[in-house]
Formats: C-alpha cells, structure tokens, sequence
C-alpha cells in the first residue's frame, strides 16, 4: 500500500529548544493512524510541517506524494485539519465558519453538514465568542468530516468534549475508515487511539520510539495474569501470551480461577516512558 | 431561634465577601502596569497641557485675545464643554475637563471590567470560585480596584495643577470632576458585567451609554433653550462638564456620580445572586446559521470581521472632518496672533491663505490618527497568527499570499478611504461657513496628497508582520516615530535630515501649496517595496 504520510529523519528547532530530533512517520493509505504522546512531545510541530505552516530544519517530508512546504495550496485540496484549541472568530456564528472553511477548501457537501450537525448537536446559530471549548472543537470537526477530502489530519480533535460526544466522533471516525480515507489521530487519550486506530506511532522527545500495527505491538509486551488459588492465596506473573498455559498447568489442580489482562496500549505507553511495571522486550 | 438565625444571616453575609483581599492582591498584581501608567498618563495631560497654556499666556487678557472666537464657537463647545473663560486657571484646563474624564470614565470601565466580566468568560473566575472566595468578592475586588485607579488619576491631577500655582478650590474641582465620570462609569460596568454574558457585550453596552452621554452633553453643551441646556445635566460627562473647575467649582456633582454609582452597583449585586457563574441576564445574541454567499474568501472574511471597526472609524472621521470644517469660519481671528499662526505653519506649511494652512495642519494630524487605522487592520494578521485562526485558514487550500494580501489591501484601501471621506467634508462644510475656505476638489486633493506617506507605514506594518508575528508590535513605534518626526519636528526644532527620516515629511503641503510628484512617486514606491519583502519573508518564515 502506499504511503499517506511520509516522514524520515524530520528535525525542527525553535531557537533552543529541539522539537523534533530526526522524527520518522509512516501512514499508510486508508489506515487510521494513533499519533501518540504527551504534551510537548512534538506531536503538534510535526502536524504543522505536514500542513506546510511550519518549515523543516531538515528530513524528508511527503504528504500524499507531495512536499507540504513547496505544494501546501495544492495539497490543501485533499486534506482537512482538525485543530486541538480551535480558535473562532468571535463574531462569526458557528454556522459561518463551518461554510467559510468549507468554502475555503472548494466546497462542503450541505446534506453531510447538516447531518454532522444533528448528530453532534451544535447549534450553528450561536457566535464563535458565546461557544464553549466543547462546542469550538465540534465547529471544527463538523467543517472537516464534512469535506470530501482522502485525508483527515487531527490533532486532538476531542479535547473538550464529552462522553457521549466522543461516542459520535469514534463513529464518523469508523465511516470515514469505511470511506477508504486515511487518518492521523494525534491523541494523548489512549482509550480513544486503541478503538479507533489500526496502528499507531508513540512519539518521546520529538523521535518516533514505537510503531506499528496495535496487535503486532500489543505481541511483544507481556499479558498479566493472576491465578487465585484454592487455599485462597493468588499468583501474579508477567509473561508472554503465548507462555500462559504452561505457567496455569505448572500451578496444577489448585488453580481456583484465574485473570488474564493482555497488554493495553496504556501498558505500551508507560513502558516508553519507563513508567511501567511490565517491561517489553 | 432568632439569635440563630441572625447569626447564620450575618454569617453568610460576611462570608460573601470572603477572600476579597487576596483578589484585590491578585488584581492589583496583574494591573500593577496598567493603573500607574494610565493614572501618570492622564496627569501628563491635564497638566501637561495647563502649563502649555500657562507658559503662552502670560495671563487672561491674552489668552482671551489668542483664543478669541475660538471660544465661542459650538464645536468647541461640543467637543470640549462649557469653558470657563473667567480666569486664566479655567482656559488652562479647558481641553482637558472633558477630554480627561472621558479618559478616566474608560479607565474605570476597563478596570472593572478586566476583573468581573473577563475573568469569568475566560474561566479563570470559575477556578477562583473553587476556592474559599465569597459570591460577591470578585465584583467587590473589582470596583475597590477601579475606584482606586479613578481617584488616583483624579488626585494626581489636582496636585499637579496645585504644583503649577493654580487656584486651590478649582484644582480640587478639576479632580471632582473627573472622578464623577470615573464612579459613574465603575458603576454602570459592574451593572452591564451582569446582564451581558461576554466581555465584548458588557463593552459595547458601557461604550454605547458612554457614547450617547457624550452626544446628549454635546446638546445640552451647545443648546440655546433651556430645554436643551437641561439635557446637560441628565447624564455623568454632562456633570463632570458642570463641575466648571476655576468657575463655578460645583462639587454636588460627584454626589450625582456616586449616587448613579452606588444605585447600579446595588442592582449589579442583586442581579450576581440570581444567576449562574459564566451566564448574563441579556440572552446572548444569536446569529446566521448559514453564512452569506459572499463570505468565501480571505477579502470578503476581513470585511466581514472589520465591518463594525470600519463603519465607526468613518463616523468618526466624519464628525472630526466636519468640526474642522466649521472651525474655518474662526481661523482668520485665531490666527491674528503670531504665536499660533507660527506654529499652524511649522505644520501645515506656510504656503497659502490661513484656511489652507489650517486645514493641511489638522490633515496631517488626522492622516497620523487614520495611519492607526490601516496599521491595526494591518495587524489582525498578527493577532491571528498568535490566536491560531491563521493556522485554520491556511490549512485550506487558502495561500498565504492571498491571505496576506487580503489584510495589507484592505488596510491600504481603509486609510485612502478615511482619508477621501475627511478632505471631501472639510472642503464641503468649511465651503458653506466661510468662502475662503477650501473647495472639496481642493479638500480631496489635500487628504489623497498625505495618503503615499500613510501607506509607507502601513508598508512598515505589513512588512515587520513579514519577518515574524513579533515584531509586528514595532509598527506603532513606527507610527509613532514617524508622526513625531514628520509633523511635529519642526515645531520641536529637530534638524531637517532628522525630519527628513519620516514618510509624512515628504508628502506636499496641500492645500495651498504645490505637488510635487517625484517625492510622492518616491513614497509610493518605497510602500511597495515594504509591502513585497513583507510578502518574501512571510512566505519564507513559519506561520504558525
């Protein structure tokens, strides 16, 4: 398949501070991609290159086979960005700046708008100054999820909205993947990554630590389990999936019941951080 | 059971109030900057301007004579209030009565309302709530801290005019007068903090009342019926007018204020204990849910944001460009002294009859305040890197060329425009109140001749945006410089190649005198040439 987002060897320095110290990303097309870290990782940095705001000190960057700093206008035909502290303009309604943008970006199916708005119940009416920080972000997401563009490019679409509201957006997010399209989800919400994305990259320090498939990665970290025994007593242990059922049958008959937690993309995260008790190997 | 009760009362009304003092810190924390400089500022200009008067006019014989007419003339009367024309002490400070306490009545506002209304749209209110903070402690804070920064101005004031030897009773006055604008308005903000739900809300409703005080005084100041001169006491400038500071020194004025003061603020803390934290009593306005077919490009979304900013500017202009207009009739008499007819031409230039070269001195000093226009409309590009729309809009296939364009033409446009409008009215009222007064061909002429100096600092502008949103503030330095320079340098003795360094000096001295096309070719091509590397930078540089 071929690459949505291309990135190799990415570095950017704001004076002093080194965002991004030779960052390498790979999407591949149609796949909904997890862009994990905390704040300050460089997540954000590396988005703006993408988008062609901000200019690499150096590294390859390609975007739907173009290069964003040379081709941003023509690039930003095919994409749609999702900001994570939408900023509106304080006298324009809502509704305003949904068809602006969409404007912007050559047009916005009306009927899609119109369901998008229903389905996160946003009023269109009220003025970008009376909205909350909730309601910001859906002006946004509506104006994205309803362009027809290949690629969705969101930097924590969600921040802000509540849970039943972040139901709806796990949903588009399902339909657009349905669509073929392919999806950067910046995101420090591991919860939201491990259901919506198929693979994910975890960025420390403005480097790429861990990528990958979500199963292929979740393969190589240990699954937990607890055996509670008859006389009441419990044995822990941190393994390999596939060493399980020789760690049960060595415990024999006594084994009363048992838990097994297979690693979780928040075990994943911690252990890039050195945070976690179960290690990778 | 009553003691009971009446404890518990007394105790929720203490508790109200609680944390008052860690806020009023807080507050005076974040305005530490803010009221010194406004309070030192607004002295500059009360006695600045006093001893100015002072030093030309030995005493109230001349100064009667230098001001003549002037005196007499409703526009000035309209702009500045009554004048008191009985003492020396009182034309001293005629400029500055009025003008200063509209001043302090936006000091008071601002402060208010940075601390009420503000606070709580932007949240930070709600984490202040959290902690042991009573109900009405913000607002409390808020108006301690205003009515500190009004009386400041006010006292500061009086000492200063008490420093210069002036009459003791009046300074006192001069300061009363002030402060009744300044509660006035402290008190109508804390109100309108509650019934609108925004900060821009609260403002358009204090500016909008401060705005129709200022007309209805303008009548009452002007008017000839008593009917009309009564207008002038309905409203708090119309007061601080009244006090007549070095005349009739009428303190019950400031009783007038803190009595309006005192009632709004009554209402305002009976309206905080009705309603929710973050919402206004007013329901807030809604707007369209679709926007207009026209509203699909950079340009048309920068006409749409300045609409307001826009129609203001031109209504402001327009009222300045007509009192100007209407001052022609006095000039011949004003400018049989001299002094000031010196000092018009060390401006205006000294080519021509009077009227031209009274009309290219208040020209050039309204081209300095509609270069602000153009540099501020210049400047939305910075504020919008910073706030992040920019980010928004650019990540549509929107190029930045385009976007740019959109702010720097429309600043371009608005400053020739303002500029149009003003020549046109001057020639057009200054034709019907004297004959010897410029013809609007002449006016229009005069305005567009300064408008190639004004777009090489719009270019400036357009230009430091270019090399990063940071350096973008350095546009009003720019102005400022420029200004002082251009316009003013000669009346403060610079050398000519000092003067010489400003845009405005190069452009011709109109009307009455001649045009010369190789300067204004020259500054054209320098406004674009700053417009272009502006462009070149800003395509090279990040932009977000």
């Amino acid at each position: 398949m071929a690459a949505a987002v291309e990135i190799r060897g990415l570095h950017k320095s704001f004076g002093e501070t080194r965002a991004l110290d030779g960052l390498d990303l790979t999407v591949a097309e149609g796949e909904v991609h997890g862009f994990l870290g905390p704040n300050g990782s460089g997540k954000s940095t590396t988005i703006r290159i993408l988008l062609g705001l901000l200019k690499a000190d150096s590294g390859g960057v390609s975007v739907l086979g173009r290069d964003p700093w040379r081709d941003a206008t023509d690039l930003h035909r095919s994409l749609a960005y999702v900001p994570g502290d939408v900023v509106l303009w304080p006298t324009l309604t809502g509704g305003e700046t949904i068809d602006l943008l969409g404007r912007l970006r050559g047009g916005l199916d009306p009927a899609r708008r119109a369901d998008l708005l229903n389905r996160f119940e946003l009023d269109p009416t009220v003025k970008g100054k009376a909205y909350s920080k909730g309601n910001r972000q859906k002006v946004a997401l509506v104006s994205a999820l309803a362009a027809d563009v290949p690629l969705l490019i969101l930097d924590e679409p969600t921040s802000g909205l509540d849970p039943l509201m972040e139901r709806v957006f796990q949903e588009e997010l399902v339909r657009v993947r349905q669509d073929g399209r392919t999806v950067l989800l910046s995101s420090h919400i591991l919860s939201e990554v491990e259901r919506a994305c198929s693979s994910v990259s975890i960025v420390r320090a403005g480097r790429v630590v861990e990528s990958g498939a979500l199963t292929d990665l979740r393969e190589v970290m240990d699954t937990r389990v607890v055996a509670t025994l008859t006389d009441g007593t419990q044995e822990h242990a941190s393994l390999p999936a596939a060493e399980v059922p020789a760690w049960v049958s060595a415990l024999g008959p006594s084994v009363a019941s048992l838990s097994v937690t297979p690693a979780t993309l928040e075990d994943l995260f911690l252990a890039r951080y050195g945070r976690s008790e179960v290690t990778p190997r | 059971m009553s003691t009971l009760a009446l404890s518990t009362a007394a105790r929720a009304r203490s508790s109200a109030y609680a944390g008052t003092g860690q806020l009023l810190a807080l507050a005076w924390r974040r305005d530490r900057v803010l009221i010194p400089a406004s309070i030192l500022g607004l002295t500059a200009l009360s006695v600045g301007s006093a001893k100015a008067t002072l030093e030309l006019y030995p005493d109230l014989d001349s100064a009667q004579q230098g001001l003549g007419s002037v005196l007499l003339n409703p526009a000035v009367q309209a702009l500045y209030g009554p004048v008191v024309a009985t003492s020396i002490d009182g034309l001293a400070v005629f400029k500055t009565v009025m003008l200063g306490a509209v001043f302090t009545a936006i000091l008071g506002f601002v402060v208010t309302r940075r601390h009420t209304r503000s606070e709580e749209e932007e949240g930070r209110l709600e984490l202040l709530g959290a902690g042991v903070v009573g109900r009405r402690a913000p607002l409390t804070a808020a108006l301690l801290l205003a009515l500190l920064a009004v009386l400041g101005a006010g006292a500061l004031s009086t000492l200063g005019l008490l420093g210069l030897g002036m009459e003791p009773v009046g300074s006192l006055a001069f300061g009363s007068a002030w402060l009744t604008a300044g509660v006035s308005a402290i008190g109508l903000t804390a109100l309108a903090a509650q019934l609108a739900a925004t900060a821009r809300g609260c403002g358009g409703l204090v500016l909008g009342a401060l705005g129709i005080d200022f007309l209805l005084r303008a009548v009452g100041d002007t008017a000839t019926s008593p009917a009309g001169q009564a207008l002038g006491w309905l409203t708090p400038l119309g007061w601080a007018g009244r006090t007549e500071p070095y005349g009739a020194n009428r303190f019950f004025t400031l009783g007038l204020g803190v009595a309006l003061a005192a009632g709004a603020t009554a209402i305002a803390y009976r309206l905080l204990a009705t309603r929710d934290l973050g919402s206004g009593i007013l329901p807030s306005r809604r707007g369209l849910a679709e926007a207009s077919r026209v509203l699909r490009s950079p340009a048309a979304l920068v006409g749409r944001l300045t609409r307001g900013s826009v129609l203001g500017w031109l209504v402001g202009v327009a009222v300045v460009a007509a009192v100007v207009g209407s001052l022609l009739a006095s000039v011949t008499e004003m400018a049989a002294d001299p002094a000031v007819r010196a000092m018009l031409e060390r401006v205006g230039g000294a080519a021509g009859s009077i009227e031209d070269i009274f009309v290219s001195t208040e020209l050039r000093f309204i081209a300095g305040a509609v270069t602000a226009a153009g540099v501020a409309l210049v400047l939305r590009l910075a504020g919008a890197e910073r706030g992040g729309a920019a980010e928004v809009v650019l990540a549509t296939p929107t190029r930045r060329s385009s976007w740019y364009a959109a702010h720097v033409g429309a600043g371009f446009t608005l400053t020739a425009v303002l500029l149009a409008v003003v020549g046109t009215l001057i020639g057009a009222v200054g034709h019907r109140v004297t004959p010897q007064a410029p013809t609007v061909a002449e006016g229009l002429g005069a305005a567009l001749a300064l408008v190639p100096g004004v777009w090489v600092v719009v270019g400036a502008a357009a230009a430091l945006f270019g090399l990063g949103a940071r350096y973008a503030a350095w546009s009003w330095g720019v102005l400022l410089v420029g200004f002082l320079l251009g316009e003013v340098g000669r009346t403060m003795g610079l050398p000519e190649w000092v003067i010489s360094l400003s845009p405005f000096a190069h452009t011709s001295h109109l009307p009455g005198g001649r045009f010369d096309l190789t300067p204004t070719l020259l500054l054209l091509s320098v406004a674009a040439a700053l417009v272009g590397f502006g462009l070149l930078a800003y395509q090279r540089r990040d932009a977000a």
